[in-house]
């Protein structure tokens, strides 16, 4: 069973490697102008020369910064208010359906506003991408709350808890699967505005390495940036599973 | 019943009012606020002078045409992958290479490449509309009750007929429930395109009212793009809803 897995994974890597031949063949042949799309070969040399001169690598951990701080600041805040609107049913009553209304508003359509109001800095970047990460985070706290097996609830009215006692101990703990689903949305988000707030405030990051390649036509670094930009989707969702997996193994144990 | 309705409206309302009240009391002068009647002024005038209105063309054109051309690729690749079982398994990690590429870092690849315009812009919707669509139809096709595709079986249909006569009616309602996520995507992608770099539609509205230091129109900007993201998903679940009931919901 489990070798038929591997063989599988296998011929996975197998088919995904003849991509890269025939990208390579593309690029050898130059049925693409070379200024376009670099071989797989002059990309990986301008990834492995951006890291030996610690170009890159400074750029990765900018981007890195951005998506982190803003993302963590996102998930404090968005379980903190989460949980105040979703424990008070007069909140959910009048403060949630604002937020629902709000939701599906492009989140990038704030930076203009954060500029204006900060500037082109690092503290407008660290606002947006909090701002665009909240929402999933927050709107997932809110229905978690909802969700909370109402016996649990009647429970906690019995034995009198406070009502600090039955969000840490009782509505988190059975909320915490739609939390973490939510933080994982949310991660996609702050990867996606952290390039753009680069892009456009010309922060150290990656967003800012790929335009500015672009502008000077290095298509090669330029692929390098975005083969980064794409391990580092990856790796960040990469742990989130995994993170999810040791966070939520109780749960799975009671059934 | 009334008053239960109107108790959603009451803080939004609130909110403005005590706002604008604030604006006026201070007489406020600023490069990034303005005041709620200001705002409502603005986006008057912009719509008509026309301005607003061609903006939400270019980007409902780009977005609806990204859409289009992400959604048929993901959901000829969904059917393909969620009909062969080997398919499936040997493209596994050239997707999942290439899925987790954020969908703007290929802004400047498609600026060197096709330059400012509809076309760069559709290009990245497109890019990414296809892979909610592929994983969702994929997962849709996969979970076809198995008699449906006996009974295509036994009645030897040919490949095009069976993915038209079976898979995809008995698919449509999630393939549906796929879209309507990447129509989202579409917007949010197409705004934050023009945001970022390209210079037409209501991304760019937005960028050129903010530096021409007019707070009002900004505002009015955001809100209408709030509007419109608001009344695309009120328009994609209300037709979810007519075209398929209860079935979106599985």
């Amino acid at each position: 069973m489990n070798r038929t897995i591997i063989l599988w994974r296998l011929a996975s890597f197998a088919v995904a490697a003849g991509f890269i031949a025939l990208w390579q063949l593309i690029a050898n042949l130059k049925l693409v102008s070379p200024v376009f799309l670099p071989g797989p070969d002059r990309a990986w040399a301008a990834l492995v020369h951006g890291f030996s001169s610690g170009d890159l690598c400074s750029k990765l951990i900018g981007t890195l910064e951005h998506m982190a701080y803003g993302w963590l600041a996102a998930s404090i805040a968005g379980v903190a208010i989460g949980a105040m609107i979703g424990s008070s049913r007069l909140m959910r009553t009048y403060v949630a359906p604002s937020l629902e209304f709000l939701r599906p508003l492009p989140v990038s359509a704030i930076i203009p506003v954060a500029i204006a109001m900060l500037g082109l800095t690092q503290g407008m970047a660290l606002f947006v991408i909090a701002f665009g990460a909240i929402w999933p985070i927050m709107l997932a706290t809110i229905h978690g709350f909802a969700a909370v097996e109402p016996r649990l609830y009647e429970i906690t009215r019995s034995l009198q808890m406070s009502r600090l006692a039955v969000i840490f101990k009782i509505a988190l703990p059975s909320a915490s699967p739609d939390i973490i689903a939510g933080m994982r949305l949310s991660l996609t988000v702050a990867l996606i505005l952290s390039v753009v707030c680069e892009i456009l405030a010309g922060l150290d990051g990656l967003g800012h390495w790929v335009l500015l390649s672009a502008r000077s036509f290095r298509s090669a670094d330029l692929f390098a940036g975005v083969i980064l930009l794409g391990v580092m989707g990856y790796a960040t969702s990469l742990a989130m599973a995994v993170a999810e997996n040791r966070l939520l193994k109780w749960q799975r144990v009671g059934h | 019943m009334t008053i239960d309705r109107a108790k959603p409206l009451l803080l939004p309302l609130t909110v403005l009012a005590a706002f604008e009240a604030w604006a006026r009391a201070a007489h406020l002068q600023s490069d990034s606020l303005a005041p709620p009647s200001a705002i409502m002024a603005a986006l008057i005038g912009a719509l008509a002078d026309y301005s607003i209105p061609i903006a939400t063309r270019d980007t409902l054109f780009s977005a609806f045409a990204g859409l289009a051309v992400g959604s048929l690729i993901g959901l000829a690749l969904g059917i393909a992958f969620g009909i062969s079982d080997v398919l499936n398994r040997l493209m596994e990690v050239t997707v999942e290479a290439i899925r987790p590429i954020p969908s703007i870092a290929l802004l400047p690849i498609a600026l060197i490449a096709l330059g400012f315009g509809y076309r760069m812009e559709i290009v990245i919707v497109a890019f990414a509309c296809i892979w909610p669509m592929l994983i969702l139809s994929g997962a849709a096709v996969r979970g076809i009750e198995p008699r449906l595709m006996e009974v295509s079986r036994a009645l030897r249909l040919p490949p095009a007929q069976r993915v038209l006569k079976i898979i995809i009616p008995a698919a449509l309602p999630r393939i549906f429930v796929a879209f309507r996520l990447s129509a989202g995507i579409a917007l949010i992608v197409a705004v934050t395109v023009e945001i970022a770099i390209n210079p037409i539609g209501l991304g760019a509205g937005i960028m050129l009212a903010q530096q021409a230091l007019r707070p009002d129109l900004m505002l009015a900007y955001l809100v209408w793009i709030g509007l419109i993201g608001y009344g695309l998903n009120v328009l994609l679940i209300l037709a979810q809803r007519r075209l398929f009931g209860r079935a979106a919901l599985g």
